[in-house]
């Protein structure tokens, strides 16, 4: 059914949206803008001159302390994170949920829970420890340390412990009369059945990794492992007698920071939807 | 192809001090179609799935051919199985849902084209092999669940309620080609149903279960016209037989102080049976109050009490029914059960005359 537009309504929408949108704007138009001009005129609305040059310099700069770190390398370290995270909790998570929902073991249960509970401690409550851990393992300054220690996941696993005790039990049944084994069953059967559970918690987990901020700080002292996320701050940080801080890079490594985690939103987002208006169990 | 026996077959579920199904005995010839019914509750699901290997069997010997089957896994079974919801698999092509199975245990290639081109002819599903499932309408996942089972050419098929989820007309075209398809192939079948009819129209022979328990097995007319008890007398049939009190006194029965036929059995109080197919409303009889009518269009059936007890006639007149009126007893169609057990008495009808009352 149609329904008579509403202008009051509409103004609503348009207040909400410009005001979510409006500091993505001035992020990006004061990028294009000279850090001078940002330092007398304050913020701007209106598109600069500076943007190819900013940009340029941001993404192949080498900079720090030793001076071998450029955007790019930023860039590609917070890739790693974003995809590392999102493709182990997801590989994680949904082992241990085909564990704890077809598999008869004791304290199943119990172990659930206690994976649950995990979700009430944030990362920050296990900081220390896990450092430690990370330290005598040797995995200090490298992937394998920023990504592993952070990929159990207690919301995947939740979620996809949701997801497989809603798929009927007809469906395991019917599989182990075809002759199809646990792996099988897992392969042929769950994993493909999953891709709407896959795609929306890819999106959440990829933005989780990638806005990752406090644990690479610990983890890494090498700077060949900055993240984008570290990049913004140590820009602003040099407040070095009359220096004025380069607020048009950092504002230019924001906009690009944000560019693949939305990507991965919309590229997943339509793979969910497809998947939900797709299955049909 | 294979026989199928079952000895003194049970299962306890752990926990449970009550066996859910328990010294069931039944040998099922090659090529033979069994179907087990029994109001829901009754174990016949269970029965079936500890037939396919789905549930644990705790006592007893489950027998597929030669083998006996008790501990293998379902997929060693050499069995296939129809489910109630279908169980294709959603993300498959119907083509991939009837090879998979053929697919895990290794067949060639040429061997699961032609298994399932063959399938999908006899089954007239050619046109949608490349479809999803999500694609088909009920009925023909239902066909594509069958094409699942043929292609594996398995010694036997389970069939859990397969058509409780087809609406009323496609049921029944549907238990048609089941049964043809069947007799063709010359599959043992176990097939699991509540509806009556269903067993009726399908079966070779019928297993009432009750309660975890066989309460008679027998050909679909065998039992219809000699229910071994109470509860199969009311269970198979359709309207249910009415069951009332009745009396042996002297050598006659009498029902609420009617005497219906001379009898042989012994004196004392008795169930007695009667199909409403049997009674007929006429000129003399038994005088019935009529409650309701229930028009079916070729017949109708007349609902009304006999003293304070219930009664079903099938009545084909064209007149009104109403008010008082009397029914004809056929009193070689009477059956007798013992109020207690429930168990069908023998009658013994001394003579065959009918009585005017």
């Amino acid at each position: 059914m149609m329904q008579r537009i509403k202008p009051f309504d509409h103004l609503i929408l348009i207040i909400g949206a410009l005001f979510l949108i409006a500091p993505v704007v001035m992020a990006f138009m004061s990028s294009t803008h000279s850090a001078i001009d940002i330092h007398s005129n304050g913020l701007y609305f209106t598109p600069g001159s500076d943007a190819v040059g900013t940009y340029g310099k941001v993404l192949t700069h080498r900079g720090g302390f030793t001076g071998d770190v450029t955007g790019m390398r930023m860039l590609m370290n917070s890739m790693i994170m974003g995809l590392g995270f999102a493709v182990g909790k997801i590989v994680l998570s949904m082992m241990a949920a085909y564990a704890l929902v077809y598999f008869r073991f004791r304290f199943a249960t119990l172990l659930f829970w206690m994976i649950f509970t995990t979700l009430l401690l944030p990362l920050e409550v296990r900081i220390m420890p896990s450092y430690q851990v990370m330290s005598t393992l040797g995995l200090l300054n490298s992937y394998t340390g920023l990504i592993v220690p952070l990929l159990a996941s207690a919301t995947g696993t939740f979620f996809f412990r949701q997801f497989f005790r809603s798929i009927p039990d007809e469906m395991l049944e019917a599989a182990r009369i075809d002759g199809a084994g646990p792996y099988k069953f897992f392969i042929d059967i769950l994993v493909p059945l999953s891709r709407t559970m896959m795609a929306a918690i890819f999106i959440i987990m990829f933005i989780y990794g990638w806005n990752q901020y406090l644990w690479p700080l610990l983890m890494t002292t090498d700077e060949s492992f900055y993240t984008l996320m570290r990049g913004i701050k140590s820009i602003l940080q040099v407040w070095i007698g009359s220096q004025i801080p380069d607020y048009n890079e950092a504002f230019a490594l924001a906009v690009l920071a944000m560019i693949p985690p939305v990507a991965v939103v919309v590229i997943f987002q339509r793979m969910f939807i497809k998947g939900l208006t797709e299955s049909d169990k | 192809m294979a026989h199928l026996s079952l000895r003194n077959v049970g299962k306890t579920y752990a926990g449970g001090n009550q066996p859910a199904v328990c010294g069931i005995n039944i040998e099922i010839a090659d090529g033979e179609f069994i179907v087990l019914v029994g109001p829901s509750g009754c174990g016949k699901s269970t029965l079936l799935r500890m037939v396919a290997g789905l549930e644990t069997t705790t006592d007893g010997e489950i027998r597929i051919g030669e083998r006996v089957v008790n501990t293998l896994d379902p997929a060693e079974r050499d069995i296939a199985m129809v489910f109630q919801n279908y169980a294709l698999y959603p993300h498959m092509t119907v083509r991939d849902n009837m090879a998979y199975g053929l697919k895990n245990r290794g067949a060639s290639k040429a061997t699961i084209t032609e298994r399932v081109n063959e399938a999908s002819r006899m089954l007239e599903l050619g046109p949608y092999l490349d479809r999803k499932p999500r694609a088909l309408s009920g009925g023909q996942r239902q066909r594509v669940a069958m094409g699942r089972a043929i292609v594996r050419q398995p010694a036997a098929f389970l069939f859990d309620e397969p058509l409780s989820n087809l609406d009323a007309k496609l049921r029944v075209s549907m238990r048609m080609e089941i049964r043809k398809l069947q007799k063709r192939l010359g599959t043992t079948s176990l097939y699991v149903t509540h509806d009556q009819l269903e067993a009726m129209t399908l079966a070779d022979r019928l297993v009432v279960l009750n309660q975890g328990k066989i309460e008679q097995i027998g050909a679909p007319l065998e039992i219809y016209r000699k229910p071994a008890s109470t509860f199969v007398a009311s269970f198979i049939g359709a309207p249910a037989m009415s069951l009332l009190d009745a009396f042996i006194e002297n050598g006659a029965i009498t029902l609420e102080g009617h005497v219906l036929a001379q009898i042989g059995n012994m004196a004392g109080p008795v169930t007695l049976g009667l199909r409403a197919e049997d009674l007929r409303i006429a000129k003399e009889g038994l005088p019935m109050m009529v409650e309701h009518v229930e028009e079916l269009g070729a017949q109708r059936i007349v609902h009304g009490t006999i003293g304070a007890q219930t009664l079903a006639v099938i009545d084909t007149g064209e007149a009104a029914v109403q008010g008082a009126v009397r029914v004809a007893i056929d009193p070689d169609r009477l059956h007798l059960f013992d109020t207690t057990t429930g168990q069908r008495i023998e009658s013994k009808r001394q003579t065959a005359r009918e009585l005017a009352l």
